[in-house]
């Protein structure tokens, strides 16, 4: 019975702990002198599905509806690489959030990882990240403007690093079927 | 023209727009251009060419922008991740 009491005692003392924490370094922070930590913004799940909706129109309207419909059926965007319209014999594979995929297409061997970010200094809601889209978008301009130039500013890696390779070859098998379809390549739409 | 650029939890906003051909507003767009690109953005504009093909091209000068261009799009620099 003690036990179980003074078991209950911590347990509301850790809780209350964690629930005032935010109060109390403010409040330390006053009496310091110093100026308390702003509060991080509240996270908006409405502002950020209107910001993805906002970002997936501009997206639409730049790259075309078949690589549109591309990610909005897969959840990323495959982009021929190379310059200049011969294909080079290999491609990209654009990620929300996750590094660029160098691949072969046909062959399903994985090239590289480009690790990128594209961090918007303002952090205009308390977050210097882009809604999905937008970073797609960003991705899919640097890359088909000036491969060699984003190419040079990611940091490179080997297959594996950041992103399961069989994953990126189930992407891949997954593009080639729908790519032959021109049809959704399963119903599990990543990004619908 | 407009010039738009990609902010966080917000999606793209307009940030200037006006015809390159109305002195006036060339000049806002030139002030606007070179604001945001000294703040640290890059700027694009997305293309299409005779075969449908679609593209961007990077641009660091108003002058680099083609006249006929709808939009160009500001967004934060890459940085390796």
């Amino acid at each position: 019975m003690a036990a179980s009491l003074a078991f209950a005692g911590l347990l509301f003392a850790v809780l209350a702990g964690q629930a005032l924490a935010p109060g109390a370094r403010r409040r330390a922070a006053r009496l310091r002198g110093g100026r308390p930590a702003p509060a991080a913004p509240d996270f908006d799940p409405g502002r950020e599905r209107r910001a993805e909706q906002r970002a997936r129109e501009l997206l639409r309207s730049c790259v075309g509806e078949r690589e549109w419909a591309m990610y909005r059926d897969l959840g990323f965007i495959s982009v021929a690489g190379g310059i200049g319209p011969r294909p080079a014999g290999y491609a990209y594979l654009i990620y929300p959030h996750r590094p660029i995929v160098a691949y072969v297409p046909g062959e399903r061997r994985l090239l590289s990882e480009y690790c990128v970010r594209f961090p918007d200094g303002e952090r205009p809601y308390g977050s210097d990240r882009l809604p999905d889209a937008d970073d797609v978008l960003a991705k899919w301009l640097a890359l088909t403007a000036d491969e060699r130039c984003l190419v040079g500013e990611a940091n490179m890696h080997l297959p594996g690093r950041q992103i399961d390779p069989d994953a990126v070859r189930g992407d891949i098998t997954r593009l080639e079927r729908w790519e032959g379809a021109g049809l959704p390549a399963d119903a599990n739409v990543r990004a619908a | 023209m407009r010039l738009l650029r990609m902010k966080p939890g917000h999606g793209e906003i307009v940030v200037a727009e006006g015809d390159v051909e109305v002195s006036e507003d060339e000049q806002r767009l030139i002030e606007t251009f070179r604001r945001e690109l000294d703040s640290g953005l890059w700027a694009a504009v997305p293309l299409q060419d005779k075969s449908g093909r679609r593209r961007a091209t990077m641009v660091r000068d108003f002058s680099e922008v083609p006249r006929d261009a709808e939009r160009v799009i500001f967004f934060p620099r890459a940085a390796g991740g």
